[in-house]
């Protein structure tokens, strides 16, 4: 064995490789329940493409027999309900572990230098996973997939001048048919999920030139031992892979019982009116987008009125793109001399403790009908959230932060 | 524990259901697909009166037969029609194009009505045709209001009458605490059974097209409780191991 690893390290080498970002990567050795995240991210990416690729054994990608095929797969293939459960509960739950993993990097500080690739790639695999589940969605062709597709192209048409052409470039038809569909198949089996895991590579090269942030926000390499070992950071493996194995269980924990027991989630997971094909003759009586797109529906919706020459509907556009826009920028927004809320201001926690409120509460209001007084509360929330980015280099340069610890703390 | 977690599941239903119906009332149901009795009078009487029209196109003849517990042969001889093999889709007889003229619209695939409308929604629905001169039929329906469906079950249930009106169905009476107004069978034109009986028949039909919904469902949840229960054991073992690696951290 040991010949037969010198004879390939010669010619690639592998224990360089398995050292610099498992055996030899050093963490920091103060990780918390936030740190599960990362890891539990790539396994839903696994769930994803593994039940994705044994779903297009059985899947037919047609107007006429989309639909059909998705309950042969739950009726007649074996075990096929327990592969479309997988990759329809995994869809979710990928932003719910997402979303954790967003917001532990927004409390500690991890998009601050020199972590600002780190955040962006983090950024655009977001991105990119919303058009692979916005495209996945429209695969099973029900009814929402068909007209949550329609609400969501017909955005487009909003953007001046280009934007009916665009429309029509988007489906590859005057609306939505089995040509949209097909091109939307292509793209979410093939062309995202390559984009997908090149942007995960990059990002976990990204972070592990620069080591793993920690939940004090402080730089661990400041102190070593007489190796160059940080004091304070521990192999990644074996240390991290076995306490990850143990967030992997009580996930798969959680997982599991919403997959075998609420498949449906009470409509917010596999929508109700899904379970009926595709009509573009009959539209639903209320049309919501899948949860995880509603908080950015929410701030679309909120916009209803003209501003100057921007009428409400390319405004809404305008202001989802910024909501997601100005995400990539935060590590140029945030001014503060130190990286954790931990040390930061009372201005600081209170405000991300409230935007991670404000954000859930967008989230379900995407998912109820435009009420009046809803559409006013999601006003006051989008007006919140571009707040709390948009004051970030006041605040957070005027508040008085506290002390940072010169080592990690529990 | 796996009784708790599925009536738990059960009672989720009808909420679900709740949200989903329009303004009237919907009456809670609990379905029960290990009762193979109540299915086969579901799917007998969804043959027998239901199955002209819609079909389940989604579904196979014979994995209904295996799953509800009817031999093949009984199943060919009762429940399919004498052209169909028994591992064909469900599909029907009628001709689309003319069901529009007769009735306005294409009658709907039924194999996924519960999981689309809810299961209270329904059972609800086939217990509330009444009578409505002004409606082609001569009968409108409480859920779904105009419906372009005749009440097929009218032979079984008979003639109900809505004494309500313009009046909330729900209004009770203050001193009594009972409804002052609903739908009920007019005594002179009766259908072969009485209510109760009617009302049980509809649960098996409404438990018939839930198990149609989701054929796989007691597997699902029997399955679920072992997958969970490895679980359990992987975190004590992942636990373990996690101790025994990091003893040395401080």
């Amino acid at each position: 064995m040991e010949k037969f690893m010198g004879w390939v390290n010669e010619r690639m080498s592998v224990t360089r490789v398995w050292e610099d970002h498992l055996s030899k990567y050093y963490a920091p050795k103060n990780f918390n329940f936030w740190y599960f995240f990362g890891s539990l991210a790539m396994l839903v990416l696994v769930n994803q493409l593994l039940t994705g690729v044994w779903l297009t054994m059985s899947y037919t990608p047609s107007a006429e027999a989309a639909f059909a095929s998705v309950e042969y797969i739950m009726r007649d293939v074996e075990y096929g309900w327990l592969i479309r459960y997988m990759h329809s509960t995994g869809a979710s739950f990928f932003f719910i572990v997402v979303y954790m993993h967003m917001f532990r990097g927004l409390i500690y500080g991890s998009y601050r230098a020199p972590r600002e690739l780190v955040w962006i790639f983090g950024m655009a695999i977001y991105l990119a996973l919303m058009a692979e589940a916005f495209m996945g969605y429209l695969l099973p062709w029900g009814q929402m997939s068909y007209w949550g597709a329609q609400v969501i192209i017909s955005l487009f048409g909003a953007i001046p001048v280009i934007g009916p052409d665009l429309q029509q470039w988007i489906r590859g038809d005057f609306l939505i048919s089995g040509i949209t569909l097909n091109r939307f198949f292509a793209l979410h089996v093939v062309a995202l999920p390559i984009v997908i895991l090149g942007l995960v590579l990059l990002h976990i090269i990204a972070l592990h030139e620069v080591g793993s942030n920690n939940p004090d926000g402080i730089d661990i390499k400041k102190y070593k031992d007489e190796h160059g070992v940080p004091l304070d950071g521990i192999p990644f493996h074996p240390y991290y892979t076995v306490k990850d194995l143990v967030g992997v269980a009580v996930f798969l924990f959680i997982f599991c019982s919403v997959m075998f027991f609420f498949p449906e989630m009470g409509g917010y997971f596999l929508e109700h009116a899904n379970f009926e094909q595709a009509n573009g003759l009959k539209t639903p009586e209320h049309i919501a987008p899948v949860w995880y797109f509603g908080a950015f529906y929410s701030m679309l919706r909120a916009i209803t009125f003209d501003i100057g020459p921007i009428d409400s509907k390319l405004g809404g556009v305008i202001v989802m793109g910024a909501a997601i826009a100005i995400l990539f920028v935060l590590p140029w927004l945030d001014r503060s001399p130190v990286r954790s809320w931990r040390y930061k201001g009372m201005i600081s926690k209170v405000g991300i403790f409230v935007f991670g409120f404000v954000f859930a509460l967008l989230t379900w209001l995407g998912t109820q009908p435009a009420t009046q007084l809803y559409t006013l509360i999601a006003q006051v929330c989008t007006l919140y959230y571009f707040a709390f980015f948009l004051l970030m280099p006041f605040y957070t340069r005027w508040e008085k932060t506290k002390p940072v610890p010169e080592r990690v703390t529990g | 524990m796996k009784k708790a977690i599925i009536t738990f599941v059960l009672s989720l239903m009808p909420m679900l259901a709740l949200a989903a119906g329009g303004g009237y009332p919907l009456d809670a149901i609990e379905t029960d697909h290990s009762d193979k009795a109540s299915l086969q009078r579901g799917a007998k009487q969804f043959m027998a009166y239901c199955a002209g029209c819609h079909a389940t196109q989604f579904q196979r003849f014979e994995r209904v037969a295996d799953d509800i517990g009817v031999p093949h042969d009984l199943m060919k001889e009762n429940l399919m029609s004498t052209d169909s093999k028994i591992g064909d889709l469900m599909f029907h007889n009628m001709d689309g194009k003319e069901a529009k003229v007769w009735f306005g619209a294409t009658p709907p695939d039924l194999t996924m009505v519960t999981r689309v409308r809810g299961e209270a929604w329904l059972y609800t629905y086939l217990r509330t045709f009444y009578e409505d001169k002004k409606r082609p039929w001569g009968v409108n329906n409480k859920v779904f209001p105009d419906v372009g469906m005749p009440h097929v079950l009218m032979e079984l249930q008979g003639v109900q009458i809505d004494s309500c009106g313009d009046m909330d169905p729900t209004t009770v009476d203050p001193l009594t605490g009972e409804k002052v107004c609903g739908l009920s069978v007019d005594p002179k034109r009766k259908g072969s059974m009485d209510p109760t009986h009617f009302d049980r028949a509809m649960y098996d039909m409404t438990n018939f097209l839930s198990y149609s919904a989701e054929p796989m469902k007691l597997e699902r949840q029997s399955l679920g409780i072992y997958v969970l229960l490895f679980i359990v054991l992987l975190f004590i073992v992942t636990l373990l191991l996690k101790r025994e690696y990091w003893k040395d951290v401080h």
